[in-house]
């Protein structure tokens, strides 16, 4: 067995049990009582300000009474008819910058109500039983396409469904979820959740969904148009961004999230290789959980090298104290110059930065840093789909999704907004609340 | 640190806290120990007559409310009184009176109601050496199907008459200890006091049912499926038992007879309150079967700490001085004009104050832009509803107008007059009286 110290990159750096108990849930679930307690500190607010932080509009004070009073299966519907992967929203959105820091004993005592926490509470409760919740309406026999089997597609999809369409997502991975199955760090999704909710939403009826069909190279927007009624896009961010920096076809040189996607499609983690050293490049959510799980998975040390000052980095400062009580290090004002090595990578070159005005120069004073592995995390684009009106490199839309093609409606992170699971959810139903109206003549 | 050694009829102890008759006082073995954690005194579980002992149900006895985090609210019970024979009872008390003359021990006695039964078990109570008897006129469930307590307590002649009984066979203080279940307090006190008693004590516990069970639909506890009405104790029923006590200690024909408070007293603070108003001491029973003996340590401290704080040198200083400030609502000052002031630094912008008086008060409180919240003096009426429910402490504030000034509500100038409803002029009582 190898272990952290092993030169280059190696797998079973950790024994099973050890990485089993790292790679366990982040935030273990609440137990009847303390959900009873946790419920118990909300104020049951006037037009509630966690309610406009939540992308979604969950109704939060009243899932919580529902909650408090011996219901969680009722706050569940609650949270449901506003977003139904609500079960996984509250195992990744970052609530700190959502929901828990507008919570007013947030200002009151910097300890917000835990409402991620209970919001699992209630949708665990509810998935726990048989069956699905909602009824499908009667067939409208419209038909209505969606691509990719993300957040913004599942959800689409569902309320498409709910509503009497027939659904069709084409996605082209093997497996379903999206980044909530292969990007999602794995301690905030455990026991295969990700799988389970798609399976337990797919419970509501009339979605069919087939793999292994990707739009653009089997499949085209004109088929698409002309076999359905209506067509959503939900494909994601689906390139990576380029280092440019020296050495980067280096053997030990990887995108953070390929790294993490062979991480979650891993099923046992002792086969799983990773370098003694690694650098992260970035400072985003990406290069939070990249780190994070490299340390987990055995790494010696872990650096995250980020070219701004650190306030800057987009990752919330929850999440960057959770790098460092992992044993991550944080470098900012730091970008790459070279990786070093003799065709595997041994090194990185560093420089250090300052920004004025937000513009960032190298003062060319560098640091050398021991690293065999190297994972890039700065940053996915859009594969660009012809035909479509852009808008900063996203697919341009107004209103609840609408792109420049009429029929056609885009949402999640391949339109402009944030890139949150939440968000996608909120883009996926609105847009199918906007699909139905237009099939309907409702709208 | 000031003392809190309290003389209450003659009887000294070493704090005002007393533990009522209860379980924490059914034995030697419970009453040592609250002796040597601090208890200035102890009234003993009741007693009954001599002969076989009574028995309680073997089922669970008590019920509870609670609230979040199982915060015990208030108990309810379905014991009745002593189960143990009385020469055992009477011979422990004795045994720990000897040991411990320096703290109070009372004898709660529930006999039927007839002069012999009280005149056989008086001289046999006075000769463990207690330092008084309770008379237990009070205890709702049980005892008082069989003619006892609670069926006493509710008829002012019998209360009367059996507190003459006692004062005529035993030569130490009695006290009467009333039920809560009744109409107005004052008619069983003023019988006490007409028998010649020396103090009341209240109140017993509250006739109460805590919940029911939704699954068995049986109310709890449960006995077998089938439930029985209990007595409620504890935090929730303090606001009843002060009310009480006040009632009694400014009736003019009970004023100044002695009053032991009981009735949710959990901490020194509740003390202190029930001591203002007009109790001579304390007595405690949930805060004991909650926490155990020790917490008298806190309420030792605190009331001490709170005394010199204020300068009181003894419990005598306080007694008694906020009775002059229970007052009849005819006699409030209707001239006194307040209005809602919400601390804008100190608003943590929750809202609730604008639901409470936008939805069930009187539309005085406005949601600007930003969720900043505002009184609109020209609506508010001073009710204090959003005082009670916001969630930060004097965040929101009433402000006295100051005389001179217009109550935009009312468009009147403020005065700083004294008058009351007797004196107003929408009062048809006050107008004949011109
Ligand atoms: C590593 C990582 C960690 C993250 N952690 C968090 C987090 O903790 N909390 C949070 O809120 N957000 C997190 N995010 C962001 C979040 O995962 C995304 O915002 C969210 O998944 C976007 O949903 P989506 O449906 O728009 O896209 P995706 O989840 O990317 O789903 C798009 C789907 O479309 C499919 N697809 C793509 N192109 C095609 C095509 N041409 N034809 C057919 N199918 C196609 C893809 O295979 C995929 O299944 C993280 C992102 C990453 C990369
Ligand atoms: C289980 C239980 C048994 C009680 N038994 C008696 C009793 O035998 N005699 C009596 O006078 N009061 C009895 N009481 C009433 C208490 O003495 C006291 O009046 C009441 O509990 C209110 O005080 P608290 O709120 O501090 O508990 C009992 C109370 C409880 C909880
Ligand atoms: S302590 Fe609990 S278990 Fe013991 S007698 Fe009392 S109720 Fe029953």
């Amino acid at each position: 067995m190898a272990n952290p110290q092993t030169p280059g990159i190696a797998s079973a750096r950790l024994d099973a049990a050890t990485l089993s108990e790292n790679f366990a849930d982040l935030h273990p679930p609440l137990s009847a009582h303390e959900a009873a307690v946790a419920a118990d500190r909300c104020y049951f607010c006037h037009d509630a300000p966690c309610i406009t932080a939540c992308p979604t509009d969950i109704d939060i004070p009243l899932f919580i009474r529902q909650i408090a009073t011996g219901f969680p299966e009722a706050a569940a519907r609650t949270i449901f008819d506003q977003n139904i992967l609500g079960g996984m929203c509250a195992r990744v959105c970052p609530t700190e910058t959502l929901c828990e820091e507008a919570c007013v004993r947030e200002a009151a005592e910097g300890k917000p109500v835990e409402i991620g926490r209970l919001q699992r509470h209630a949708t665990d409760a509810a998935m726990a039983r048989q069956g699905h919740p909602y009824a499908r309406a009667p067939e409208t026999g419209k038909r209505v396409a969606v691509v990719g089997a993300g957040p913004a597609g599942l959800a689409c999809a569902h309320r498409l469904a709910m509503y009497g369409h027939a659904v069709t997502i084409y996605e082209a991975r093997p497996r379903p979820g999206g980044l909530n199955e292969y990007g999602i760090a794995s301690y905030k999704s455990v026991d295969n959740f990700a799988a389970r909710e798609v399976d337990w939403l797919l419970g509501i009826g009339g979605i069919s969904l087939e793999h292994g069909r990707s739009l653009g190279t089997d499949l085209s927007l004109e088929e698409l148009r002309a076999d359905h009624d209506a067509v959503f896009l939900g494909i994601g961010l689906g390139g990576v961004n380029a280092l440019g920096a020296a050495g980067d076809d280096r053997d030990g040189v990887t995108d953070a999230v390929t790294f993490i996607a062979d991480l979650r499609q891993t099923r046992d983690l002792t086969t799983l290789p990773v370098g003694r050293h690694v650098v992260v490049i970035g400072g985003g959510m990406t290069a939070v959980d990249a780190a994070v799980q490299a340390k987990l998975l055995g790494a010696q040390d872990v650096t995250i090298a980020y070219r701004r000052d650190q306030d800057a980095m987009p990752a919330s400062r929850y999440e960057q104290d959770l790098a460092t009580a992992r044993g991550v290090r944080i470098l900012s004002n730091v970008m790459p110059k070279a990786i070093l090595g003799n065709g595997t990578a041994a090194g990185i070159e560093l420089e250090y930065t300052t920004v004025t005005d937000g513009r960032v120069t190298g003062t060319g004073e560098t640091l050398h840093l021991p690293a065999d592995m190297i994972l890039r995390a700065i940053g996915q684009r859009l594969v660009p789909v012809d035909g479509l009106e852009m808008a900063g490199g996203k697919i341009a839309v107004t209103g609840p999704g609408r792109t420049s093609v009429p029929g056609l409606w885009a949402g999640g992170d391949c339109t402009p907004g944030e890139d949150l699971t939440v968000v996608a959810v909120a883009e996926g139903r609105d847009a199918a609340e906007d699909i139905h109206a237009a099939l309907t003549g409702a709208g | 640190m000031a003392d809190l050694t309290t003389t209450f009829l003659g009887i000294s102890s070493p704090n005002p806290f007393w533990l009522a008759s209860a379980p924490p006082t059914d034995k030697e073995y419970n009453v040592r120990r609250a002796f040597e954690a601090g208890w200035g005194g102890v009234v003993w579980k009741t007693l009954g007559e001599s002969g076989p002992p009574i028995v309680n149900v073997n089922g669970p006895r008590y019920g509870v409310v609670h609230g979040a985090d199982r915060r015990v609210l208030a108990l309810n019970n379905i014991e009745l009184i002593t189960d143990r024979p009385l020469e055992v009872n009477l011979e422990e008390m004795a045994r720990v009176k000897a040991d411990w003359p320096d703290r109070a021990l009372i004898a709660s006695i529930m006999v039927p109601c007839d002069e012999a039964s009280w005149k056989a078990i008086l001289p046999r109570v006075a000769e463990t050496g207690c330092d008084g008897i309770e008379l237990n006129f009070g205890c709702p469930h049980g005892m008082s199907e069989r003619g006892m307590g609670s069926a006493v307590g509710q008829v002012p002649e019998y209360i009367e008459m059996v507190t003459r009984w006692c004062k005529t066979y035993y030569d130490k203080p009695v006290i009467v200890k009333l039920t809560p279940n009744i109409t107005d307090i004052r008619y069983p006190a003023r019988a006490a006091k007409n028998g010649g008693a020396d103090a009341v004590s209240l109140i017993n516990t509250v006739s109460s049912i805590t919940s029911v069970n939704l699954d068995t639909l049986s109310p709890e506890p449960s006995i077998d499926g089938k439930g029985s009405h209990g007595g409620l104790c504890g935090p929730a029923v303090k606001p009843i038992a002060l009310n009480m006590v006040a009632e009694i200690a400014r009736d003019p024909e009970t004023r100044g007879l002695p009053i032991s408070g009981i009735g949710g007293v959990t901490t020194w603070r509740d003390a202190a309150e029930f001591m203002v108003l007009g109790a001579g001491n304390v007595q405690v029973c949930t805060a004991a079967m909650t926490y155990g003996f020790k917490v008298v340590q806190e309420m030792i401290t605190g009331l001490a700490m709170w005394m010199d704080e204020k300068g009181y040198r003894a419990t005598s200083d306080f007694i008694g001085q906020a009775v002059p400030n229970v007052t009849d609502w005819q006699y409030l000052n209707l001239n006194y004009v307040t209005k809602a002031r919400i601390d804008q630094d100190a608003c943590i912008k929750c809202g609730r104050c604008y639901a409470a008086c936008e939805d069930t008060s009187h539309q005085a409180i406005w949601m600007h832009e930003g969720r900043v919240f505002e009184v609109n003096d020209a609506e508010c009426v001073a009710c204090n509803l959003c005082v009670d429910v916001c969630p930060v402490e004097n965040c929101i504030t009433m402000e006295r107008l100051p005389a001179g000034s217009v109550d935009p509500r009312t468009g009147k100038v403020v005065s700083d007059d004294y008058a009351n409803w007797t004196q107003h002029p929408n009062n048809p009582a006050s107008q004949a009286a011109e």
